[in-house]
């Protein structure tokens, strides 16, 4: 518990944090705002509407878990957290705990500041949540907010680069997996298996506009397939940050 | 105590630490000397665990860094002063480390108030000079209250007043029967702040000495004598089977010490205007002892030694 502590005053005892986690939260809230206000009567404004735009908050949430860890390297704290706590697995995990909490705490402000926000300007649309699948799109936010983190510390803790670990994570999650389906004949089928489209599955955010298609895992699959990725990538990392010299 | 065995470092073709064996006792300022690029960093790294050797081990106290529990209560360093976040105070940077080996919140202010940092605790670590980081580094080394203590270079780029400071600091904390091992390129700081030397070129080790017997050893002691009958005494000198050797106007005798020189003199019947016992210099030990190791050479003449070598560039 005491490296948690640790890791809790070396997050919050920089600026970077308090402006991604403001950011984080301001700006999908904003967005789901203009949405409700400016859609009109053509947009029919439902509970999963409400989340349309929590990706840009995800998108934050990367380049802050990302920071969290290529700034101790390029400033050598690095080298003294291990001098500290030699045992580098607890000490990274011990940073991905308090990293991780942080995104969850910030998906769950921005799922049901969004939903709120939707609610306070169009009081007449249906956005009570009385279904599981309601539920699950919106309090689900704060797991892939968490998930993202862990698979952002895990890419941060490999690259060790500020610019280069936040233009990897944002060139592949806001780009990459887009451009996928543009592949002739594969792309569709490709794209059902990434990470960030699993994401989306499961808060049943599908930002593509496509028709409704036959996928082959359910919105809970898709998250523990989500979860095995993020998981898989910081275990390689912190394997990978043991081995080498700090 | 420190123990080095075998120690050994690869990178790629290059060797940086080539079998190094040293033992740094308790109680006493230990300094490690080394042109830069000998390696010195580099085993001070491997001593806390952060880069793995390729051969050998290092210990503390018989046991490897991995194996401390809570390890900045056993041991204490200061590897690089700028090893803090720029936008961090330095309270919370001390406070961090403090947490993570269960060390009380009060001690982070008695060490900010023992490096003289109080004032400025609250303050970003970022728009610190070389001092006041040096100072948060010894801060952040001394938090566990540790029996070991390693410094790396901590007197670069430090005022006059700074580097008395340390040195004094050292010492005291020698005498508290603790470890101190200092690294330097500096070797007229060496000389004024280490008792023992351990010294290493090109990753070997080339000897481990107190600092006196490593002067004494190196140099060669030497006898100056100036005289009005300067050639009548060199015949005298030259029969006695000694080198000489001339400097202006006066002879530099090896092989003799001052008083043999001086009955010399006397049943040569050569008044003596001078008769002085010459010391070698740390700097000319150092020379003549890692000569062959210095990694990058320059191009300075035979015998003109500079009062340092070039700045440290780690």
């Amino acid at each position: 518990m005491s490296l948690v502590a640790a890791e809790r005053i070396k997050l919050f005892s920089t600026r970077s944090p308090w402006w991604c986690a403001l950011v984080a939260i301001a700006l999908p809230i904003g967005f789901a705002a203009l949405l409700a206000s400016q859609g009109g009567d053509e947009v029919p404004l439902t509970v999963g509407t409400t989340q349309a735009a929590n990706g840009l908050g995800r998108a934050v949430i990367m380049v802050m878990a990302a920071l969290a860890i290529t700034t101790e390297y390029r400033f050598g704290t690095i080298r003294s957290t291990f001098q500290a706590t030699p045992n580098r697995v607890s000490a990274l995990l011990a940073k991905t705990a308090v990293v991780t909490t942080l995104a969850a705490v910030i998906g769950e402000l921005v799922a049901f500041g969004s939903w709120a926000v939707c609610r306070w300007i169009k009081p007449e649309a249906d956005l009570a949540l009385d279904t599981a699948d309601d539920w699950r799109s919106v309090a689900g936010v704060g797991l892939v907010f968490a998930l993202t983190a862990v698979l952002a510390l895990g890419v941060g803790i490999l690259v060790r680069q500020t610019a280069g670990a936040v233009a990897l994570l944002l060139v592949y999650s806001q780009l990459v997996e887009g451009l996928v389906t543009l592949i002739p004949r594969i792309g569709d089928d490709i794209h059902q298996w990434l990470p960030f489209f699993a994401a989306d599955q499961f808060i049943g955010n599908d930002a593509s506009g496509q028709p409704p298609r036959d996928l082959p895992l359910s919105p809970w699959g898709y998250l523990a397939y989500f979860a095995v990725i993020a998981v898989a990538v910081l275990a390689v990392a912190i394997i990978t940050a043991n081995r080498r010299d700090a | 105590m420190i123990e080095a065995v075998g120690l050994t470092k690869r990178y790629g073709k290059t060797l940086a630490v080539d079998n190094l064996s040293f033992t740094v006792p308790a109680g006493r300022v230990t300094g490690f000397l080394g042109p830069n690029g000998a390696g010195k960093s580099t085993t001070m790294r491997m001593i806390l665990g952060l880069d793995a050797p390729t051969g050998g081990s290092a210990l503390i106290d018989g046991k490897h860094y991995r194996d401390l529990h809570h390890p900045l209560r056993t041991v204490g360093a200061l590897l690089d002063a700028k090893w803090v976040h720029p936008n961090r105070s330095a309270r919370a940077h001390l406070q961090w480390m403090a947490k993570s080996n269960k060390l009380p919140a009060k001690r982070v202010d008695e060490v900010l108030e023992i490096v003289g940092l109080t004032s400025v605790a609250g303050k970003r670590a970022g728009g610190f000079s070389l001092g006041m980081s040096q100072r948060l580094g010894i801060a952040a080394a001394l938090l566990g209250d540790p029996q070991v203590l390693l410094f790396d270079e901590p007197v670069n780029g430090l005022d006059p007043e700074g580097i008395l400071w340390i040195r004094k600091f050292m010492h005291r904390l020698a005498e508290e029967g603790r470890t101190v091992f200092v690294s330097s390129h500096l070797l007229s700081e060496m000389a004024l702040t280490a008792q023992e030397l351990v010294v290493i070129g090109r990753g070997k080790l080339i000897s481990q000495s107190s600092t006196e017997d490593f002067v004494a050893q190196a140099t060669e002691n030497t006898v100056r004598v100036r005289s009005p009958q300067l050639a009548a005494l060199r015949t005298a000198l030259g029969r006695a089977g000694v080198s000489i050797r001339d400097e202006g106007e006066s002879l530099i005798v090896s092989g003799m010490d001052c008083a043999e020189v001086g009955e010399l003199a006397a049943s040569t019947g050569a008044v003596l205007h001078e008769l002085s016992p010459q010391r070698g210099s740390l700097e000319e030990a150092f020379m003549q002892l890692t000569g062959d190791s210095v990694e990058y050479h320059t191009e300075i003449a035979d015998g003109q030694v500079p009062a340092t070598l070039v700045p440290a560039g780690k």
